[in-house]
């Protein structure tokens, strides 16, 4: 319960003064630009559009610069932002098979059309500190050698032309959209795929983890890792046609499952599916992992009661802005409440005690 | 192929190439704008960008963009539209004109000074990155086996 109170006003100036103090750190110390973020801090940045379900690298590294780093708070803005937004329209599907690709990797087959590309990965670095970067230096150059721009086929697809991997329904349906209607129970493969894609990527990750750890066992291989632009066309009513309105960075991933089949299925692979803003890959892995354990019910599988199967228990906890605004309310004022919760234990209390003598 | 949907064509490509470009790149080869009449916006707003599950099955909704709109009309009649990345006004506002002069007389200097320029950054960027993505590709070899010796 809350109840109006009227005061604090001049000491949340304070506080409000002091965190723009703080942000700001030390004087002697040069300001980071927004700019600077964005460009440095790309990963970041990265992460705060996928969550925050915006693509605007300079809201969102504006958003970081604010919130002094703490990405969650970060997304919090982004997600305020963006409701003050009109939506213009909705893209049509982007082509991820036409992608002008930085990584592409396949943990499936070593040779394939396209070949592997490593790209700028943190793969294969040993993970120690490089104390070059804290002193100013110069950046090497990254070589470069004869590329092609041809588009480069999805695994899966190759998989597919052996019929050895489960097809995915066409269709062209308006998909639901979880910013406009409330999700409800249960929900449909594009509406989970909405809500991963913007979930927390922590708690994705754990919720992967949990099924190559046993709580809903998918056996999963990456069969393809992509990360690269892909250009966003848009229908335009007063012109009567598609125009691109721009090109975004996504990742990718596709995962090739076991499955024995079913009585209308015979046996062949099956697929987890992520797609995420940015270089996200540790989030797009995670996704098409989470992915593949929902679809149990589809596939026919047992349901084993693991967490990462009960789509109520994924899609309702995934979202760290929601989860974040219902665990920090109960800092807010609840003075009447606990005020009713003190009186009842006293009275229990004087009830015990007065009981306790009367025995005596 | 009739001459309308070539024009088509060609209308959807430069009207991608000036929704992609930074904005300070189109304002310096435009630093003028000529007589135009603004009849919407310019206005910034968001567009939902959709996936397809498995890269081909049904849509989803993926998450939104910033994107700005804008439309002209010059002097002499020419109507352009806009819809550019990101929430720059000005950059909207220029693309919206550049979309309208490529309807008139203007349309061959147009291409020349403004559109030109624009597509050779695009295409140098891009294929600086396809090299670059190029020198990371594996080149497996085989190492000698057992079995072999």
């Amino acid at each position: 319960m809350y109840v109006a109170v009227k005061g604090g006003e001049k000491a949340i100036d304070a506080a409000h003064a002091w965190l723009a103090e703080e942000r700001r750190g030390d004087t002697s110390v040069a300001e980071l630009s927004v700019a600077q973020i964005r460009e440095q801090l790309a990963l970041a940045v990265n992460r705060v559009m996928a969550e925050g379900s915006l693509y605007d690298p300079d809201l969102a590294a504006l958003a970081i610069k604010q919130a002094r780093g703490d990405l969650i708070e970060a997304i919090f803005l982004i997600r305020a932002y963006r409701t003050t937004l009109p939506r213009l329209g909705a893209s049509t599907p982007v082509e991820t098979a036409q992608m002008a690709m930085c990584r592409r990797i396949s943990a499936t087959f070593k040779d394939l059309p396209g070949g592997q590309i490593l790209g700028p990965t943190f793969d294969y670095t040993h993970r120690l500190l490089d104390f070059k970067l804290a002193a100013e230096g110069e950046v090497p150059t990254a070589p470069t050698a004869p590329a092609s721009l041809d588009a480069v086929p999805h695994v899966t697809a190759m998989l597919n032309r052996d019929g050895l991997i489960q097809t995915e329904a066409e269709g062209n349906d308006t998909p639901p959209d979880l910013t406009r209607e409330p999700m409800e129970l249960p929900t449909t493969r594009p509406l989970r795929l909405q809500a991963i894609t913007r979930g927390d990527e922590g708690f994705i990750l754990s919720m992967a983890y949990s099924t190559q750890r046993g709580y809903g066992r998918t056996h999963a291989f990456v069969g393809e890792l992509r990360i690269g632009t892909v250009a966003v066309e848009m229908d335009i009513p007063e012109l009567g046609f598609s125009v691109e309105i721009g090109e975004v960075e996504l990742t990718e991933c596709e995962t090739v499952n076991q499955f024995k089949g079913s009585k209308t299925e015979p046996p062949q692979f099956t697929r987890g599916y992520g797609l995420v803003f940015g270089q996200t890959e540790r989030k797009a892995i995670a996704m098409s992992l989470v992915d593949r354990a929902l679809r149990w019910k589809e596939l026919g599988e047992d349901n084993t009661g693991a967490p990462a199967q009960d789509e109520e228990f994924v899609l309702m906890h995934a979202d760290n802005i929601q989860a974040t605004g219902f665990l920090e309310h109960i800092k807010l004022p609840h003075y009447v409440d606990f005020q009713a919760e003190l009186e009842l234990v006293r009275k229990l209390r004087r009830e015990a005690l007065a009981h306790g003598e009367a025995a005596e | 192929m009739n001459a309308l949907s070539i024009d088509t064509a060609a209308r959807k490509a430069w009207m991608g190439l000036l929704a992609r470009t930074q904005p300070a790149h189109l304002a310096a080869f435009m630093p003028d704008l000529p007589d135009h009449a603004v009849l919407r916006g310019p206005e910034v707003g968001a567009v939902m960008v959709r996936g397809r599950v498995g890269g081909t099955g049904q849509p989803f909704n993926l998450g939104e963009m910033t994107v700005t709109r804008c439309s002209v009309r010059l002097a002499d009649g020419a109507v352009g539209h806009a819809h550019v990345q990101g929430r720059d006004k000005a950059h909207a506002l220029r693309a919206a004109v550049v979309d309208a002069l490529m309807q008139t007389t203007e349309a061959e200097a147009v291409e020349n000074r403004i559109l030109a320029p624009l597509r050779t950054t695009e295409t140098q960027a891009r294929s600086l990155r396809a090299t670059k993505a190029a020198a990371t590709k594996v080149e497996f070899f085989t190492l000698v086996r057992g079995e072999d010796k």
